[in-house]
């Protein structure tokens, strides 16, 4: 293969493609911009978590409120479904017959909802507890954060069904291609943004 | 359910009492009528132009030639109609603000406080988030694809969904004039004042959603401006042979993506404690008003860049194409833009050194400021190295060019001194910063969109606009700057704080009453503009350019017609030198046939941008008066869109070979029969839009 076909950065997808390869980079080029501003956004998010951590204005503060259990649960969850993510895209390249791209979008799918509902069922344990963001500083920017993080994923969940959709009504076009490549991104962005979050919130709550 | 309950649920906090209308018929004074009277005239305005739409039907050509299109000139044409029209209000606003302080002295004046409050609130808000935001994003979309040689920016629908949320930010800044108020905590809108405790109508909320739309459409423009600019690049076009105003526009790019997001968190988080009851910014319950502070100044000193760096580069092309010059120092030119791109990063904490932090870390902060003048400097130097010696013509965007030089360093050195933490806790809050910034701000910001507007609508449209009328307006504009703002130095240095409604020291009046003067003339300036393109356009036939190249032009945006055709380039060009087009010209390469046309493949028009951008005004209005349905269904009706879009493949279509081929052809006759024109009569109807060469000054 010639170097231009190999010049969007990502995935080398190597198969006729309706859209000239530059298109390919230009877009995932876009993405990646898309995703340093949306680091800084969670950069400061984390900044403001920092300075409101001694802000419990007495309201149940980390200590109290994070359990090692369920978040490592989450998070291993969360990094299996960035591996079947990956296998999705290999199956991408390789297999013609689309059904362990789909197969493989479905798991990455259900990993997804099921991070999502253990996430939900932490912040309802806390609801139940009486901390809530109204209470204090501190749990404002918890509630300012980690939701964030699960409103992305939320929003990547609805980005695989909007995918699997396509690829029912266009198969795996140029397009879809390049939108299962932007999703790839964005889901092992959001992996990252949580290991910060499991480390900076939950590990330095309960053991710092 | 209640009546109360279901009215809410219908129309939230909406009742009669938000049309100052009916507040100025229960509560006849003048500030209640004059607050009326700018909401007859939005709600007059809006008939009007529905009117006027209808009667001209105009209805079809506004959707689906314009409001639709992904074109990045047309694009770039409505956001400068957006910042026409806001900055027409804005500067209305400020007149008012100064006709106010000259009357107020021992005297109740004309507004009251509130009101007052709102004027200076909205002020700030409309000239830099929808009016000089706007402009700066319209020059860069006109301009730097035609300068590197591209035929579009890199997201064409993307960049039609920055203009619709901006013009949706705009439409609810003008609504918030008809319906209900605005906020009254200034442009930068500090917590803990404008949190629920203090403020519990709408007013922040109109501030907020205004905001967040617009720094939602600037990230993105950020994003795709550089995407354009680093991969969109004609052949030979590298990043050391860009015009500077591409250079500029890369840097303010680059900004904006980095300084929107601490913008978007902080309207975000104020959203969420005046909503939700969160605790970020409150007085109580661990609530941290510096947190919004810090937030907000991470956006707002580099915003402070991504205005001016614009103009720097406007400047940097009209003096060299005036000064008929190369620009001296380019390259000095582009690290001086880089740096003052990452310097002003590592200054924010010079908006509140008087906020408790040790005298170190304002020292600190304080030589980070200074440091930024180094850069400056060098740019003006550059600046006038390059006029040094040079064929100069004083044409409208040169004048301004020039008296921006002069005006600017003026505001420079203010700049250097507030950055002196001791001086800054003297003269902090009062009207000397005020004189400070907008003597930055109007040469350094307002000047250079004048100018670019000036030196490029000839590029855009194919007429010049009257040169005379532009010198009338010039002459305005600088002589209404230096009095309107002088005297606030001296008034400043004097004891007078800022925002203040009513003013007790009768010392004051004769500055003030100067200073008011100047607004009359600032305002003088802006219909004079206003007069210019009247003219212009009515005496368009004798002024026509077709040729493209009225100004003797280096970059490559003057080596194609004037109006350009929708694909801007027929052939791609290959550069090969810095001022491209200049040396095409020189050595005889320019206005030459391509040996083949191909097939240009051109984004087909899209209703999405208009969708999202009008469904999440949609969204913000019904957060701002809680009403949850509308807000909901205008939420789901901008990502549906967006969604649905996904699923088309049928968006582009081609324009053939041949007729590229037979325009450019017809062009091309059309340049070889033009007469060319000597640069010293470009102001005249002699100027066809094809220069004389000065094959002396090649050599040199």
């Amino acid at each position: 293969m010639s170097g231009s076909t190999q010049a969007h950065i990502g995935l080398h997808l190597d198969s006729p493609d309706q859209s000239p390869p530059e298109d390919a980079e230009l877009g995932i080029y876009g993405f990646w911009i898309f995703l340093m501003s949306d680091a800084v956004l969670f950069a400061l998010l984390f900044a403001i978590y920092g300075t409101q951590l001694a802000a419990t204005a007495g309201a149940p503060g980390p200590a109290a409120e994070f359990k090692l259990g369920p978040a490592l649960t989450e998070t291993v969850i969360l990094l299996t479904s960035s591996l079947t993510y990956g296998l999705s895209g290999i199956a991408l390249k390789y297999d013609r017959t689309r059904t362990t791209l789909v197969l493989w979008l479905g798991v990455t799918l259900l990993l997804g909802l099921a991070f999502l509902g253990f996430e939900l069922h932490d912040f309802a344990t806390m609801f139940g507890d009486g901390a809530t963001p109204d209470r204090s500083g501190f749990l404002s920017a918890f509630f300012a954060l980690v939701p964030t993080h699960g409103l992305h994923v939320a929003a990547g969940c609805i980005w695989i069904v909007v995918m699997l959709i396509q690829i029912g009504v266009h198969g795996t076009d140029a397009r879809v291609k390049l939108d299962l490549l932007r999703l790839g991104l964005f889901w092992h962005f959001l992996d990252i943004i949580w290991i910060a979050i499991f480390s900076i919130v939950y590990l330095q709550g309960t053991l710092g | 359910m209640t009546d109360a309950a279901l009215r809410y649920a219908l129309l939230g906090r909406l009742d009669a009492h938000a049309l100052p209308f009916v507040r100025a018929w229960e509560n006849p004074n003048l500030s209640e009528i004059i607050g009326a009277a700018a909401g007859a005239m939005v709600v007059i305005g809006a008939v009007v132009l529905v009117a006027l739409l209808t009667w001209m039907r105009w209805w079809r050509p506004l959707f689906l030639d314009w409001l639709t299109s992904l074109d990045h000139k047309k694009i770039g044409i409505m956001y400068i109609v957006i910042a026409g029209v806001m900055l027409s209000r804005a500067l209305i606003e400020a007149v008012l603000m100064r006709a106010q302080q000259s009357l107020a002295v021992n005297a109740p004046g004309i507004v009251a406080p509130e009101h007052f409050a709102q004027l200076f609130s909205t002020h700030g808000t409309i000239m830099i988030f929808f009016m000089a935001m706007p402009f700066l994003t319209g020059l860069i979309n006109y301009v730097v694809p035609l300068q590197i040689g591209a035929r579009d920016v890199a997201f064409p629908l993307l960049n039609s969904i920055s203009l619709m949320l901006t013009a949706g930010g705009a439409g609810l800044v003008m609504i918030s004039l008809a319906i209900g108020e605005f906020s009254t905590g200034g442009w930068s809108g500090y917590p803990p004042y404008t949190e629920r405790a203090f403020q519990p109508g709408v007013g922040p909320d109109y501030w907020i959603w205004a905001i967040t739309l617009s720094s939602l459409g600037t990230t993105l423009s950020g994003l795709n401006f550089a995407a354009t600019i680093y991969k969109k690049r004609c052949p030979g076009m590298y990043l050391t042979r860009m015009p500077l105003f591409c250079w500029t526009a890369l840097c303010t790019s680059i900004l904006m993506i980095f300084a929107m997001p601490p913008l978007t968190l902080a309207t975000a988080l104020l959203a969420l404690d005046r909503y939700l009851g969160f605790h970020f910014f409150t007085n109580d319950l661990g609530g941290n008003m510096m947190n919004y502070v810090n937030l907000f100044w991470l956006f707002g000193h580099p915003e402070v860049y991504i205005l001016i760096l614009p103009a720097f580069g406007v400047f940097s092309e009209v003096i060299s194409a005036f000064s008929s010059k190369e620009l001296y120092g380019y390259k000095s030119l582009i690290i001086a833009t880089m740096a003052i791109a990452v310097l002003s990063f590592t200054v924010w904490l010079h908006h509140f050194f008087t906020m408790g932090q040790s005298a170190n870390v304002n020292a600190f902060f304080g030589v980070a400021t200074m440091t930024i003048a180094v850069p400056t400097g060098v740019k003006v130097y550059d600046w006038i190295w390059t006029m040094f010696r040079g064929e100069l013509r004083f044409t409208p965007p040169m004048l301004f060019s020039v008296a921006f030089i002069m005006t600017f360093v003026l505001g420079g050195i203010t700049g250097v001194m507030l950055a002196i933490p001791p001086i800054d806790f003297v003269v902090h809050n009062s009207v000397f910063l005020v004189a400070h910034f907008h003597n930055v701000l109007i040469p350094g910001l307002l000047y250079g969109m004048i100018a670019g507007y000036q030196y490029w609508f000839p590029k855009a449209f194919g007429f010049r606009l009257s040169e005379g009328w532009g010198k009338v307006s010039f002459g305005c504009w600088v002589v209404g700057f230096y009095l309107a703002f002088m005297p606030l130095y001296v008034l400043g240095l004097g004891g007078m704080a800022r925002r203040t409604q009513s003013i007790l020291d009768p010392d004051f009046q004769p500055w003030l009453t100067v200073a008011v003067i100047g607004a009359f003339i600032l305002l003088a300036g802006l219909v004079t503009l206003f007069v210019q393109l009247v003219v212009s356009v009515r005496d368009r036939e004798q002024n026509r350019v077709p040729v493209g190249d009225p100004w003797d032009g280096r970059g490559l945006e003057w080596s194609i017609p004037a109006p350009p055709p929708e694909y801007n380039f027929a052939t791609i060009p290959t550069v090969h030198r810095l001022d491209a087009f200049y040396w095409f010209k020189a050595d005889g390469r320019a206005y030459k046939p391509a040996a083949t046309y191909t097939d240009i493949v051109v984004p087909k028009n899209s209703w999405v941008g208009p969708i999202v951008g009008g469904a999440g005004a949609v969204c913000a209005f019904g957060l701002v008066w809680h009403i949850g349905w509308m807000s909901l269904s205008g939420f789901a009706l901008a990502w549906l869109a967006v969604i649905a879009r996904s699923f088309v493949r049928d968006t582009h279509r081609t324009i053939p070979a041949a007729e590229v081929k037979a325009r450019e052809e017809s062009w091309l006759a059309l340049a070889a029969r033009t007469r060319p024109v000597p640069r010293q009569l470009e102001e005249s109807s002699a100027n066809l839009g094809l220069a004389e060469p000065y094959p002396a000054e090649v050599a040199a």
